[in-house]
């Protein structure tokens, strides 16, 4: 069948659009429209004394200037905290404009509208607004060290206790055949799509509705909070999300205060206000991620088995909650990876910093967590002086234990039961492909060429595809346009594609017959949003239910009009037709049109439909279970997520004399179930990647102890060149998921979540020096290497000077009070 | 990131910039590729009251390469010194090093739109070619309203973003003296992603006399110190055969005399085993080229 595209390398339908410059993004909206831009705190901890706007007011073009004393009703109470949890002890937000106080620089403090952005900005400058400093919080230690606090109310700086156990830990250590402990750190990065926020809103006083375009991740949830805050009905508010130049997390979180006070601008002044998001504010008003100090202990017997895990993190959550504890949540139940872990511990203390709010960036927490799991492997390899993929393989889940139940409670509230996977497979796999068992040579061969070669490994596995649902809505024309709307939002992965591959394929139509729309409140009112790895396991799903509603509907009228069984009958390149009887058919279309019994004859579709009219004076023309029309909603509702797995490795050269890093080679094996496009699966494995390198290597954010941000541009935020990532090699492995249709898992996160503990593992490998800190820089390996007391790797002492910075650029010889590898209780690594 | 307001003039000829440079003072600033001074302007970062632009004044975007040296006009592109024209071509054998470090000046776009001249006016101790223009010994030819002077690079650098230049003033040009025979450059360059800034990095001019012994060994680095600075090697390597010199000598003479400073991306203990490294492996670069161009 030509229709069968499940699975095929179909092209994305969106990139001649997107790639030639013919996207619609906010920005391109409302050309005539006010613009509004934010005076934002220039200190990371201050009380508001005064906000003086009067030398702004001379402004020519200023329209209107807002500030908290603006604020009426649910707008001037704090934002929501959108995932409320128990272990949230003490959830914090901010205000739409800081009311008193400033927790970070960049917290937006005035709004001015005006009638371009150039005098917007004229006017921000002239507002003088007096700050009382206060003590600020830096970074997860000093939050940690409490000497001051972010929130006065709270003086130990701790927002959330989040605690997981599986059993006794401190027994089963105590009883461990062997013990190591050690900490670990991993910095800021964000999600910096190259598309900042934008809000555009139109208030129609005659109509009495909002329209507001914005740079979303979750439409359906702005024109909730929206209509909430505004105090306006949920019919008078639509919310478009339309062309997203990505999102990577960031723009999950809702409502943004410029969500809100652009829309109650426009209406207050009954004119169209947009505002676009430059990249100083992205960096300074949005949020980031993955900072964490990890205490790490484990109990593992002389075969490198684990017995126990005790993981205590202390997660850097910014100034504000309003995000909960995901990330900590997912860090601490995705952690545990492909292993069977016999007793496990965690306890992530979220704590307040003066510093951007900090919530999903793609990986959530998992990136983290990965690092933690795939270190500690790595640690227990080398005080046992095994082979890292070997004490890997031993701890893996096999094929034949799934359903594997961790024993935990993951992000949705749900159980952390894998449904499906083949880990060893994985393994295999990416040994295979990367060349694992060759290692020693190509350490040789680059020795002979002056580098220094090492080659790390991380496995994973993500829950993804977390309900509570999706819908889709599929509508057969008369003219044979098919329809399709889902309520989550698109960013640029190519939903438009995989989500007509899933129609084309569950209906029988062309794909150039299908028209796919997300994101428009308009279209679908239903919808939770693009995040976790969620588009293709709920969209795609729920697209393919509804599909299946209509192909139900069109063989049953088919039925009708061929006097024929619809068991018979089956749909290809838009034609019901009998099986195998030739000549026995009706289009698609023409079905569609014979759907409504209400049949002008405005088009060709509608006169020759009457051919096929049946006329019954038994029936009312719409029976009392049908419906006009050739179209079908339905929603999927996962039990709980399903899980992907992947296996990503790195082979690192090192020049021994300025310490550059270079990934030259990048393997990941990847396994998300069935896969509905394998060129965008891979597609987004590259971009994970590419964040990974990013998050390894280069990407930080740069925050000094007064909180001002010293990196919040592109100069000096490293976010990788293509010229800095590495070619991918990729191999697919599927384990179908059990859980839904289809059979698929999510892909959109995985290719992000290794790369840190792969490289780590990587650069050590070559190094022979612990690394504990990540990203790490060549001027950070220069200081690590020259440092005397920095710890060796046992691993390095082994190989005694065959693979290790030579002599000349680091001391000769090999200490050993780094590692004990007899040790009962091993500490190493530390701050 | 929009700029505060600004007047724009855009002159036709040299007299008329200077004459709007006279009467707007201070407050007047020069836009020729403006690849640095716009991102400080829409950052808010610089607010003049008057931009004059130079793209309409004519007869300064030739490269013109003599035996004395290469004088490059200041509306020349940086990817105009990278080959493809006969301009090009005759100032990369007048005085290689040109060519040799502008292929580090940043991305193609950049070298498009930026000048060479617009990168020394700026003066930043990051840029590449205020070190070659103090390494080769260079100067910058400044147009006043009362006449037109040739400034040279020492007395023209004062700081970091920090020239001598006076107010109403237009940098017509840039001369770097020719490579004397004997001699051979290289140019090596440390950078975080392809096309930053550079970490460190090092122009060196090695010259050697009639046995080929080196006779002078000369470098100037980049992102190290405050200002432009050409830092002599020759002690530790004078004399010595130009295949056979102690080069790491010459290296650890290097660091021992350079400044450098920590930043985001590097410690200046970093910079300064950089200054080592990079002068151990240009210097060697150098003198083999010296040694071609002796025979040739």
């Amino acid at each position: 069948m030509t229709t069968k595209l499940f699975g095929e390398p179909v092209r994305r339908r969106e990139d001649a659009r997107l790639i030639t410059g013919r996207g619609r993004y906010v920005d391109d909206i409302g050309h005539t429209a006010l613009a509004a831009a934010f005076v934002r705190s220039p200190h990371a901890h201050a009380r508001i004394v005064d906000i003086d706007v009067d030398a702004a007011l001379d402004v020519e073009g200023l329209v209107a200037i807002y500030t908290y004393e603006d604020l009426t009703g649910p707008l001037a109470e704090p934002l929501p905290v959108l995932i409320p949890h128990p272990q949230l002890h003490a959830p914090r937000t901010g205000y739409p404009l800081a009311s008193g106080e400033v927790n970070h620089v960049g917290e937006p403090v005035a709004m001015v509208v005006a009638t371009d952005r150039y005098v917007a900005e004229d006017a921000c400058d002239r507002i003088v607004v007096t700050y009382e400093e206060l003590p600020a919080v830096v970074g997860v230690d000093a939050a940690r060290a409490a000497r001051s606090a972010v929130h006065e109310e709270i003086p130990d700086n701790v927002a959330a206790v989040h605690h997981q156990e599986t059993g006794d830990v401190e027994a089963a250590l105590a009883t461990a055949p062997r013990t190591l402990s050690f900490t670990q750190y991993i910095e800021r990065s964000a999600s910096m799509p190259l598309e900042g926020k934008g809000v555009h809103a139109r208030w129609d006083a005659d109509d009495g509705s909002l329209r507001v375009h914005t740079s979303t991740q979750a439409s359906t949830s702005v024109r909730a909070a929206i209509a909430a805050k505004l105090q306006l009905s949920l019919d008078q508010v639509e919310v478009i999300a339309p062309d997203v130049g990505g999102g990577f997390g960031v723009k999950i979180v809702h409502p943004w205060p410029e969500e809100l006070l652009v829309p109650m601008a426009a209406i207050a002044l009954g004119r169209e206000v947009k505002w676009t998001e430059d990249r100083r504010e992205h960096f300074i008003g949005s949020a980031h991620e993955r900072q964490q100090r990890q205490e790490i202990t484990v109990g593992y017997d002389d075969d490198g088995r684990l017995v126990a895990l005790d993981v205590h993190i202390w997660h850097d959550n910014g100034a504000y909650t309003p995000y909960g504890i995901i990330v900590p949540i997912v860090t601490a139940t995705q952690l545990v990876g492909p292993y069977v872990i016999p007793t496990y511990r965690v306890k992530v203390e979220s704590v307040y910093t003066n510093t951007v709010i900090v919530t999903p960036y793609r990986g959530a927490g998992r990136p983290q967590g990965c690092y933690a799991m795939e270190r500690t492997m790595d640690r227990i390899a080398d005080v046992l002086g095994l082979d890292r993929a070997e004490v890997r393989a031993r701890n893996l889940i096999r094929p034949d234990q799934f359903p594997y139940d961790h024993h935990l409670t993951f992000q949705d509230g749900r159980p952390v039961i894998y449904d499906s996977g083949d880990y060893p497979g994985l393994l295999d796999k990416l040994k295979a492909l990367v060349g694992w068992e060759d290692a020693e040579a190509m350490r040789r061969d680059a020795e002979a060429r002056g580098t220094l070669l090492g080659v790390g490994m991380a496995l994973y596995v993500e829950g993804t595809g977390p309900g509570p649902y999706e819908g889709g809505h599929v509508q057969v024309l008369g003219s044979g346009k098919v329809l399709v709307s889902t309520g989550l939002t698109s960013q640029g992965q190519g939903h438009e594609t995989v989500l007509a591959q899933i129609v084309a394929t569950e209906l029988g139509v062309p794909i150039e017959d299908i028209e796919v729309t997300t994101g428009d409140t308009r279209r679908f009112g239903y919808a939770v949003g693009t995040f976790a790895s969620r588009a293709a396991v709920m969209s795609g799903n729920a697209v393919a239910l509804a599909a299946r509603g209509v192909r139900e509907k069109a063989l049953r009228i088919a039925a009708d009009v061929l006097e024929a069984d619809p068991g018979d009958l089956e749909i290809d390149e838009g034609l019901v037709q009998v099986r195998g009887t030739p000549g026995a058919a009706v289009p698609l279309r023409t079905v569609a049109v014979l759907s409504n019994p209400l049949r002008y004859a405005f088009d060709e579709a509608a006169r020759q439909a009457t051919q096929f009219a049946t006329h019954d004076d038994s029936k009312p023309p719409v029976a009392e279970d049908d419906e006009p029309g050739l179209e079908f909603r339905d929603y999927y509702s996962p039990l709980r997520s399903t899980f992907a797995s992947g296996a990503h490795a790195a082979v690192v050269e090192i020049d021994p004399a300025t310490f550059e890093i270079d990934v030259v080679r990048y393997a990941v094996v990847h396994d998300c179930g069935n896969v509905v496009n394998p060129m965008i699966v891979e597609g987004q494995v590259h971009g994970g990647v590419a964040q990974g390198v990013g998050g390894a290597l280069y990407e930080r954010m740069a925050y000094d102890a007064d909180g001002q941000l010293q990196n919040a541009s592109f100069m000096d935020f490293l976010m990788p060149y293509a010229s800095e990532v590495p070619d991918v090699d990729i191999d697919h492995q599927q384990t179908p998921s059990p859980l839904n249709p289809l059979g698929i898992k999510g892909a959109g996160e995985a290719g992000v979540i290794p790369g840190t503990a792969a490289i780590a593992s990587a650069i050590e490998d070559a190094t022979g020096r612990r690394i504990t800190r990540m990203p790490i820089a060549p001027s950070e390996l220069f200081d690590l290497v020259n440092d005397e007391s920095a710890e060796r790797t046992a691993a390095s002492a082994r190989r005694a000077g065959t693979g290790t910075m030579p002599a000349g650029t680091m001391p000769a010889g090999v200490r050993t009070t780094g590692v004990r590898t007899t040790g009962v209780r091993t500490t190493g690594g530390g701050a | 990131m929009k700029p505060a307001p600004f007047r724009y003039a855009d002159p036709g000829t040299l007299d008329e910039a200077l004459e709007v440079l006279s009467a707007e003072g201070e407050g007047a600033k020069v836009l020729a590729g403006g690849q640095s001074l716009l991102p400080l302007l829409s950052m808010r970062l610089a607010a003049p009251a008057v931009l004059v632009d130079i793209n309409r004044v004519p007869g300064l975007d030739t490269i013109e390469a003599t035996g004395d040296g290469v004088r490059v006009g200041a509306l020349v592109r940086h990817g105009a010194l990278l080959g493809g024209g006969p301009d090009a071509d005759a100032a990369a054998r007048v005085q290689p090093l040109l060519a040799r470090a502008t292929a580090h000046v940043a991305h193609p776009a950049i070298r498009n739109r930026g000048t060479t001249v617009g990168s020394i006016a700026h003066a930043d101790p990051s840029g590449e070619m205020t070190s070659v223009l103090a390494l080769t010994g260079g100067s910058v030819a400044v147009a006043t309203p009362s006449g037109t002077s040739e400034i040279p690079w020492a007395d023209f650098f004062v700081g970091p973003l920090e020239t001598s230049l006076p107010a109403a003033a237009v940098v017509t040009s840039a001369f770097f003296p020719a490579l004397p025979p004997r001699a051979g450059t290289a140019f090596a360059e440390i950078a975080r992603r392809r096309g930053d800034y550079a970490v460190c990095g090092a122009g060196v001019v090695v010259t050697l006399d009639d046995d080929r012994r080196v006779s002078a060994a000369r470098a100037a680095y980049i992102s190290v110190g405050l200002v432009p600075e050409v830092h002599d090697l020759t002690e530790a390597v004078a004399g010595q055969p130009a295949d056979a010199a102690d080069w790491s000598a010459a290296a650890a003479l290097a660091r021992g005399k350079v400044d450098p400073d920590a930043d985001l991306h590097a410690g200046a203990g970093y910079r300064r085993h950089l200054v080592g490294v990079l002068t151990g492996r240009t210097l060697p670069a150098a003198a083999a080229e010296a040694v071609s161009r002796s025979a040739a």
